[in-house]
């Protein structure tokens, strides 16, 4: 199977459970089981939730949040990008715990996630430059 | 996201139901605060059998209550998550929270 979708939103917690919602209706088609399906779409939250967080000052202009997902074959793949402020040490920010933010309740466990949740995982961010997230996830579903 | 909140001889029942993420804790964060930072309050019972998802922003707002009751020797319990919430607590050290009936 071949499909390919973009969604370009605000950068807005109220959009995470959107993304969340867009990502299970279109990865439905790989008929994946109930574990498949909340693998991907905590995944996708993870990923969107640190553009929310992370990415963009208050009063940044142009606060988007890119979403691509696309199957090829039983793979799917999440692409969540933002043009913000980028991560400065991304290897650091991948460590479990992890959180430039400890006063607001953050767990630090976002990137973590993403990598237990999905088969792969790829940061691509410079400072000032954006961050790209891309993981790819085998959905073996109810075949 | 919903807390509704109930006290009885020292112990808070605190009863989520809707969406734990970032935007879900922002939501009830002051409640649950609450009901943790209260003096009275030994034992946190959290219901978690109406949250239909949470990621890693749910387990923030839950640790961050784990470390209030441990600061004055209190109990935290997390009761009924779903299996897909029951990972994320193992993944963050906090299975030994759950009780399930």
């Amino acid at each position: 199977m071949e499909n390919s979708m973009t969604l370009r939103f605000l950068a807005l917690s109220r959009n995470e459970s959107f993304a969340r919602a867009v990502a299970g209706a279109f990865f439905a088609q790989l008929d994946p089981t109930m574990a498949e399906m909340a693998d991907l779409k905590t995944a996708v939250s993870e990923a969107v939730t640190n553009c929310v967080v992370h990415a963009y000052g208050d009063d940044a202009p142009n606060r988007y949040v890119t979403l691509t997902m696309t199957l090829t074959g039983d793979t799917a793949t999440v692409i969540v990008e933002d043009t913000g402020c980028g991560i400065e040490d991304v290897e650091k920010a991948r460590q479990p715990f992890f959180t430039t933010a400890p006063g607001e309740e953050r767990s630090g466990m976002g990137f973590s996630v993403m990598e237990a949740f999905m088969d792969a995982l790829t940061v691509e961010s410079a400072p000032g430059k954006g961050t790209k997230v891309i993981m790819t996830k085998r959905v073996g579903g109810r075949k | 996201m919903k807390a509704v909140c109930r006290k009885k001889d020292g112990a808070a029942f605190v009863s989520l139901s809707g969406e734990l993420d970032h935007h879900g804790a922002a939501a009830i964060l002051d409640k649950l605060k609450a009901c943790a930072e209260d003096e009275a309050v030994k034992k946190l019972v959290v219901d978690m059998s109406k949250v239909t998802f949470m990621d890693s922003s749910g387990i923030g707002a839950l640790l961050g209550r784990y470390k209030t009751m441990s600061e004055k020797k209190g109990v935290m319990v997390l009761k009924n998550p779903n299996g897909q919430i029951y990972r994320l607590l193992r993944m963050a050290g906090m299975a030994s929270l759950v009780e399930m009936n």
